[in-house]
């Protein structure tokens, strides 16, 4: 199963970057350095954002489900994608920031500010209703307040500008902002990823962690640090982009024999393949006007959404 | 030999300072009323938080045990049987193993009889099943103190009983084993018996003199009657005081 994620990995990654093949022959007919230049300027940075923004959902999205030990916890859900959204739209429009690492860190913050919200809301365990309730009320606050945000900035074209941003396009980015993005939800990941065993312990409940000298608070502080960063980078500069880290760790645990921790990893997998995908739709859709990811993104997201929420009434009422 | 010694151990409002030796092979019951401590105690000694005070196992401070080494001296039990994923009940046995030892699994599948039910996802599992399972992941790594709270509540009454005796066992092999429990039909199994109640250790006796006394009785607010215990009266109550 993991062979055949790879496998789908290696596919989406080669289609990503390669389709519409035609463009690239054309290209390389007529002058050999124009093929590089888009394979390497236009695609390439597409295509890394689009991998490694979805293994960043999945990876964080696991981590935050386990850390909740909530399979409905996740960047979007949990309002963190809103509030990196808001840091971003804070940073480059109000404080004029153009760096994309200074408008990662911006995004970095916004996540950081509405997950640490969120656990003073809803606590670290959380039921469901109330982890909805609550990261509902944070996304939505969220939202409002980069509408505001964007609404009163200084730059009468901001709110334009950002909707095509706001919710997740790959189109027209750089290799430096790819690199913005990229390398600090890396190292972030990377981190999260070394503590798959102790997420898998914590799934026996806090106490039983804390007995086998874990620190279920560290850990959780951890785990919110690490998910704001890498979430928050790739949000400022691919907006955000809903359901893939709600998605891909449903996945990556059914791969795991349902060990929160070890899903991490096949979680990544997935949601690099399925974000991937979602933007080759987008690519692919016959429109003068390209529609954003996250949009494509939420049309299949949904069904599986109210499918997981279905099953999890179910079983509360079995 | 002294297995375990805790000094001055205390959580602020639920536990007072305590003191509290256990000898290696002991097999002991921690009783009292609801609220009256037992969690707290187990929990402080298992170092879930920051208590104060000391507690050594074989005369290793727990608190400055390395990760690895702590799974051999301690392992506990919580109450709660609330596990939300759906990990396959052998996986989760296996999770109280620091390397893989599918001998050692097959071991405890056989003696906690979940032949049937390994491979099953441990949410989907019973109450009382689910029960034996965490008891298997706590008694799996061979740890020299077993903290045990409530491993007895849903269960029936075959596992009551076999559960006790698989504790006897354990402890004849050399290992401790505190036991916070309510079924007081069982009390006489044990060794030892601590009364807890208002955050403190009340009595530390043998069960028989321990159920014996006027404390145990007015603490509980029962009293033994036809060869069972039955609420105290208000007038007998006032009268204890």
């Amino acid at each position: 199963m993991r062979l055949l994620l790879v496998v789908l990995l290696l596919v989406a990654a080669a289609s990503h970057l390669l389709l519409p093949f035609g463009a690239l022959r054309e290209a390389q007919a007529v002058d050999p350095g124009l093929a590089d230049l888009i394979l390497i300027q236009l695609r390439l940075p597409r295509t890394l954002l689009a991998l490694g923004y979805g293994a960043t959902l999945g990876i964080s999205g696991a981590a935050l489900q386990a850390m909740f030990a909530n399979p409905l916890a996740s960047p979007d859900i949990s309002g963190a994608s809103s509030g990196a959204a808001l840091g971003a739209v804070i940073g480059g429009y109000w404080l004029g920031l153009a760096q994309p690492l200074l408008l990662a860190a911006c995004g970095a913050a916004g996540a950081l500010g509405t997950l640490a919200l969120l656990v003073a809301l809803a606590g670290r365990r959380a039921d469901t209703a109330t982890l909805l309730l609550a990261g509902l009320a944070l996304a939505l606050a969220a939202g409002a307040a980069t509408s505001l945000a964007l609404a009163l900035a200084p730059s009468p074209f901001a709110f334009y500008d950002a909707f095509d941003w706001l919710m997740g396009n790959f189109a027209d980015r750089s290799l430096a902002q790819a690199a913005a993005a990229l390398i600090p939800a890396s190292v972030a990941s990377i981190l999260l990823l070394r503590r798959a065993h102790a997420l898998d312990l914590a799934a026996l409940g806090e106490d039983v962690a804390a007995s086998l000298g874990l620190k279920p608070r560290h850990l959780a502080m951890e785990v919110i640090a690490l998910s704001a960063i890498a979430v928050g980078a790739c949000v400022s500069v691919a907006g955000a982009i809903g359901f893939i880290g709600l998605v891909a760790p449903v996945f990556g645990r059914s791969i795991s024999r349902g060990h929160p921790g070890s899903a991490m990893i096949p979680a990544a997998l997935t949601g690099a393949i399925l974000l991937a995908a979602a933007d080759l739709v987008v690519r692919a859709v016959p429109l003068d006007r390209p529609i954003p990811v996250g949009v494509v993104t939420a049309l299949f997201g949904t069904p599986l959404f109210v499918w997981l929420v279905v099953t999890m009434r179910r079983r509360v009422t079995a | 030999m002294t297995s375990l010694v805790a000094r001055q151990i205390a959580l602020p409002g639920r536990l007072q300072p305590t003191d509290l030796d256990i000898q290696s092979g002991e097999l002991v019951a921690l009783v009292g009323p609801n609220g009256g401590g037992k969690t707290s105690l187990l929990r402080a000694l298992a170092r879930i938080e920051n208590a104060s005070g000391v507690v050594a196992i074989d005369g290793e401070d727990l608190d400055l045990a390395p990760l690895a080494r702590r799974r051999r001296l301690l392992s506990f039990l919580p109450a709660s049987r609330d596990v939300i994923w759906p990990i396959a009940a052998r996986d989760v046995i296996a999770l109280g193993l620091d390397r893989h030892n599918p001998a050692r699994i097959d071991e405890l599948v056989a003696l906690l009889e979940l032949d049937s039910l390994a491979g099953r996802p441990v949410n989907r599992l019973s109450t009382g099943e689910r029960a034996r399972v965490l008891l298997a992941r706590a008694l799996i790594g061979n740890p020299q103190i077993l903290l045990l709270d409530e491993p007895l509540s849903n269960l029936d009454p075959y596992w009551v009983l076999r559960i006790v005796s698989i504790l006897e066992t354990i402890a004849q092999s050399g290992q401790s084993v505190l036991v916070a429990l309510h079924d007081l039909s069982q009390l006489p199994r044990f060794g030892r018996a601590l009364l807890i109640a208002d955050g403190k250790v009340q009595m530390d006796e043998t069960p028989a003199s321990l159920m014996a006394s006027e404390r145990f009785e007015t603490v509980f607010r029962i009293h033994a009657a036809r060869g069972g215990w039955e609420v105290r009266s208000q007038a007998d109550r006032r009268s204890s005081r």
